[in-house]
């Protein structure tokens, strides 16, 4: 038939089944495509497959030999049984083999209850491990301000690896040594403070077990808030509201912003804001910058500087185009400049007795909010920061039923925000809401669309071109670090040009970060974008620039856009590794 | 005359070493699996592997500094710790083992002071075992350098030692 690209496909027979699936594919998508699941630990949806930890063993009927399935590519008219007794019991022993050089201490680990080798362990029924225990003992590495690796429950999948190194280009862990004494650790034993680790967090949104994850930032939240002295406020960003119910069983997708203002207002915050507030702000702040670097012709491309692990990644690998960032502050902490100098003096509150806490979905928000100039209200601009499991942890603990929660709005003033700031949690995102703002600005029109679908989608690497006043503008939109490296080497090579990237650390923007639920494949983040998308067409406002409440800020208190008190609370300078104190190897390009 | 330079030359020497180090990188740059060569290359050239010049490596070479880590922690030849002048490696392959290496291993970390992979205080020894050296009609069997000693006894140690300085 004209117009139809025909897929090759194969046909093979699975436990009896009869699947046809595409050529190319693995004996693993087969038998998920006959549903029948097959067990996997090193396995992840987002990431090469490298058969290492050998779970999903199966055997081929013709020559009985045992193939790891998620490397084996099908074949026409192969017979494969994937629940013979020799698999179950080389699957048993390589559990029990995990299991015994594993820590035992499940009910006070960070995965209690989530952890897939504790999964794996319950649907295997392992009782009894017929192997000598053999614990490993390496110390904790807790000098990053963001994660924390834990070597002796690493299971040495190599998860973390992969991210690392193939989906972000930071290469920051690796396996070292060999035999019983191999690990997975940064060079040198250093550790991941201390090296070029851009606290992303990827490597903790992979890793099955409890060897990396966030440092946790809850106890010093409960105690906040138990403390009748400090006024505690929140602030909560965007792509939060469109995973947090995942941790609540609500189907991938589901907005829950109403829900989690009124889970956070019980939780016992004083304030419960909204980060979009700010991003609508970093709009007309980034805007301004914008329009002032194409109107002179210099400092371009203008580069987005919202994601702080990118931000390090600039810092760490690609200091000449530290210029091209934006001054501006992340959302994040232009919120925390604000509440502790425009509304401690608003609303009559001392600013020393303010606690200012931030629900990210993101582990480098910590790292950012411990930057030491982030205290240009005077105080810590922000003082603590959860990513979004850890929030689902804390309303889990208080007993809050999530599910049934009446829909609560935000706080004014800092909670008013349009739809524009609401897409600032995917990617292309914060291009879309700069552009809504700065075509109107510049060409003095209304747009007709405001929706710019140029931008959207969960592609790697993103270009467009939009006519403002006559001058075409070149954009760019990547998401990922190793996507953002690719864009920073074509303009390396000057085989690129642009005018305004967006770039966004994590895979598919923050909808992806690292500290969302885990384990999201491609589906689950289309459909969280959609949440955002969706949230951003049922505003009434949906252009930053139209934020009633920003207008007021900038009336009250900041002046205009770029204004000397902007600068002086909303934006900010980078670093060389230097002058983080960190050591980074420059890698010849 | 210059303040505060050590005149002792070694200084100069590590320079000389770091430019012969990067001669090393350039002769093998752009091609595919230099890392393992340029490794033993340098390896040669410093007697190790230590921090700087590993990252050397892996700047020059363009290569992730926890991938060159990660091949020199992984190969035992690969040393990131000063050796001594002489390498002792005994043998505890199969033959060897069962003709009694232990004892010989034994004996050997008696006279020189220190363990299976350390090196003496004065840096003449470094003691490592190493599995079959493919000479086992010779068991127990011991290399020094490049030289190999069979039928060892641990009372031949001391007088075999003394050869070296």
């Amino acid at each position: 038939m004209k117009g139809v690209v025909t897929v090759e496909t194969v046909t093979l027979t699975i436990d009896g089944q009869r699947v046809e699936i595409e050529k190319g594919k693995t004996l693993l998508d087969a038998a998920k495509k006959a549903g029948i699941k097959i067990p996997t630990l090193c396995h992840h949806p987002a990431l090469r497959n490298e058969g290492a930890c050998r779970l999903c063993l199966v055997e081929l009927e013709k020559s009985k030999k045992l193939v790891t399935s998620c490397v084996f590519p099908v074949e026409e008219g192969i017979a494969v049984r994937t629940n013979t007794p020799a698999i179950r019991e080389a699957r048993k022993t390589i559990l029990e083999l995990l299991i015994a050089g594993h820590p035992q201490d499940c009910l006070t680990c960070t995965r209690n209850g989530e952890c897939e080798l504790q999964t794996l362990a319950e649907e295997f029924g392992i009782r009894d491990i017929r192997f000598e225990r053999s614990p490993k003992s390496f110390a904790r590495d807790t000098s990053s301000p963001s994660l924390v690796r834990d070597p002796e429950k690493c299971v040495l999948c190599g998860r973390c690896v992969r991210m690392c190194a193939e989906v972000q280009s930071v290469s920051v862990l690796g396996f070292t040594h060999r035999g019983p004494e191999v690990q997975v650790e940064p060079a040198f034993k250093r550790g991941l403070g201390e090296g070029p680790c851009v606290t992303c967090g990827q490597c903790a949104s992979v890793c099955p077990v409890g060897a990396i994850y966030e440092k946790d930032s809850i106890e010093d939240i409960w105690n906040a808030l138990g403390d009748p002295e400090k006024h505690v406020v929140v602030q909560v960003a965007p792509a939060v509201r469109a995973a947090l119910g995942e941790e609540f069983g609500f189907e991938p997708g589901t907005s829950v912003t109403k829900k989690m203002a009124a889970a956070l207002r019980r939780l016992g915050f004083d304030k419960v804001f909204d980060t979009q507030f700010t991003a609508d702000l970093t709009i007309l702040e980034e805007g301004h910058e914008f329009i002032g670097r194409l109107t002179e012709g210099s400092g371009l491309p203008l580069i987005t500087s919202c994601s702080p692990g990118w931000i390090n990644y600039c810092e760490n690998f690609f200091p000449e185009f530290v210029d091209n960032l934006s001054s501006c502050k992340s959302p994040q902490q232009m919120f925390g400049a604000l509440v502790k100098t425009y509304y401690a003096s608003k609303f009559g509150i001392d600013p020393s007795k303010i606690y200012s806490v931030s629900v990210m979905p993101c582990t480098a928000k910590k790292y950012e909010a411990e930057r030491p100039e982030m205290n240009s209200s005077g105080f810590k601009d922000v003082d603590a920061v959860l990513t979004t499991r850890e929030l689902a942890r804390m309303i889990k603990e208080a007993g809050i039923d999530f599910v049934n929660l009446p829909d609560e709005d935000f706080d004014a003033p800092l909670g008013i925000s349009t739809g524009a700031s609401t897409i600032f949690g995917v990617t292309g995102g914060v291009m879309e809401a700069a552009l809504r703002t700065v075509y109107e600005v510049v060409t003095g029109e209304n747009l007709d669309s405001i929706e710019f679908q140029c931008v959207r989608g969960l592609e790697g690497v993103k270009e467009a071109e939009i006519e403002l006043n006559g001058k075409k503008v070149r954009v760019a939109v990547a998401n990922g670090l190793g996507n953002a490296a690719k864009v920073l080497n074509s303009l390396r090579t000057g085989e690129k040009s642009y005018d305004f990237i967006e770039i966004m650390a994590c895979p598919s923007g923050c909808i992806g970060g690292g500290g969302q639920p885990r384990n999201a494949g491609l589906e689950v983040k289309e459909l969280r974008a959609k949440a955002l998308y969706d949230e951003d067409r049922s505003m009434e406002l949906r252009k930053s620039h139209e934020n009633p409440a920003v207008k007021a800020l900038y009336d009250e208190f900041l002046g205009k856009p770029g204004s000397p008190k902007s600068h002086h609370l909303l934006h900010t300078s980078y670093k060389t590794p230097e002058e983080k104190g960190i050591k980074v190897v420059k890698t010849a390009v | 005359m210059g303040t505060g330079v050590c005149r002792c030359g070694k200084g100069v020497e590590q320079r000389d070493k770091f430019e012969k180090l990067d001669e090393i990188i350039e002769s093998y740059k752009g091609k595919e699996g230099a890392l393992i060569p340029v490794l033993h290359e340098v390896q040669q050239l410093f007697g190790y592997l230590p921090e700087e010049v590993q990252e050397r490596v892996a700047a020059g070479l363009g290569l992730p500094l926890s991938e060159v880590y990660g091949v020199t922690t992984f190969y035992s030849l690969f040393t990131s710790e000063p050796r001594g002048k002489h390498r002792i490696s005994i043998c505890l392959g199969t033959a060897c083992y069962v003709k009694g290496a232990a004892a010989i291993v034994e004996k050997l970390e008696e006279e020189l002071g220190v363990k299976v992979g350390g090196t003496t205080k004065d840096e003449k020894f470094t003691l490592e075992v190493t599995r079959c050296l493919g000479a086992c009609g010779l068991a127990p069997v011991m290399m020094i350098g490049d030289h190999v000693y069979g039928k060892v006894t641990p009372d031949k140690i001391k007088e075999i030692l003394e050869k070296y300085d």
